[in-house]
């Protein structure tokens, strides 16, 4: 392996661009000629000093390390409509190595006015299924696991379990507690997002820190499954904002050190507009 | 006793923004929600100077309660 890495890293510092840059092009022959895989490529890439050229922009925000740090976790987006595809689209950009998509639902007409994954071509086609199409599509490096299941099925714990982060991306307050029950089992935190007409929220949950509780005391699933968003909808404009402001609490977490700095959570309205945060 | 009500989003409409409110005796945020006419089921996050309580806490003098609509879609 040493004589293959040596090797690899040659051929890699061979192929860059502007200095240091490694292109796709060059993942793609080197995966060939070293029988590799991306991921594998992308970290020795991470490691010896060298760079993605995708992530040139963030570079000096995260450097090496941080990005490898992405590389190598596993992030779990539980409900891909709205937020969720936004947040998606978002991790496999910013280069997470490993994201657990669930959804059982497929996309309707009715999704086509915020949710990034739902156009013309995959109406009535599963949700997480659609996510791994675009998980390749626009980074190949990226292993995108769907599951057109509940996140509450045995094969949704499992998966869940092993996961560094989970994103609150479920269109309904009843799921979103039983959901953050099973994140405080699986000593995981969660970051919970929710949004209704012009307004919306964001919480980091640690594990049993009963903050999903105070958020919505005195909720009874029996009577009232939602909130303001059953009256008012749902807009494009606000689920971008809250499922942004999720990706950055979920940086926070992922990059831990400088990049630790997410209060509790917070509150948008787009209105006005202001952001109020909360300890 | 003086306390500051913050509202948000819909919960403005026919009310205010913000409002410094005068009480004879003691208040909690419970008696607030009734007095504004603010059904329990509407509420979500409620914070008392940044954090959050439950709402049957009592409000103490310069205390600002922050009350906005319960959101839970996706």
């Amino acid at each position: 392996m040493p004589a293959l890495g040596t090797a690899l890293i040659a051929f890699l510092e061979m192929a860059a661009v502007e200095d240091d840059l490694i292109p796709l092009a060059a993942y793609e022959r080197a995966a060939d000629k070293f029988s590799v895989t991306f991921k594998e490529i992308e970290k020795i890439i991470l490691e010896n000093g060298l760079f993605p050229l995708r992530y040139q922009r963030q570079r000096d925000l995260f450097a090496g390390r941080g990005q490898l740090r992405l590389l190598q976790s596993r992030v779990a987006v539980v409900g891909c409509g709205g937020l969720g595809g936004h947040i998606f689209e978002m991790l496999i950009r910013l280069g997470v190595g490993n994201l657990l998509v669930i959804d059982p639902d497929f996309f309707v007409e009715s999704n086509l006015n915020r949710q990034l994954l739902a156009t013309t071509a995959t109406l009535g086609r599963y949700k997480a299924e659609v996510a791994r199409e675009r998980g390749a599509m626009v980074n190949p490096v990226v292993t995108v696991e769907p599951l057109n299941r509940s996140f509450q099925s045995d094969r949704g714990v499992q998966l869940l379990a092993s996961c560094d982060l989970v994103f609150d991306a479920l269109d309904s307050i009843t799921l979103r507690l039983q959901l953050a029950d099973l994140c405080a089992k699986l000593d995981l935190v969660l970051i919970h997002g929710a949004v209704g007409g012009w307004s919306g929220q964001v919480a980091m949950v640690p594990p049993a820190s009963g903050i999903m509780g105070r958020i919505y005391q005195r909720f009874e699933p029996e009577t009232q499954d939602g909130g303001i968003e059953g009256a008012v909808g749902n807009l494009a404009p606000t689920v971008n904002v809250v499922a942004a402001l999720e990706v950055a609490a979920g940086l926070s977490h992922l990059l831990g050190g400088q990049h630790e700095n997410w209060s509790v959570g917070c509150f948008i309205d787009l209105l006005v507009p202001e952001l109020v945060s909360w300890s | 006793m003086r306390v500051t009500i913050k509202l948000f989003a819909d919960f403005r409409q026919g009310r205010f923004t913000v409002k410094e409110c005068e009480y004879g005796g003691r208040i909690s945020t419970l008696q607030v929600l009734h007095e504004l006419t603010i059904p329990l089921a509407e509420v979500g996050v409620l914070l008392c100077n940044g954090r959050h309580v439950d709402f049957d806490t009592e409000l103490l003098e310069g205390d600002v309660c922050s009350i906005f609509p319960k959101v839970g879609g996706g």
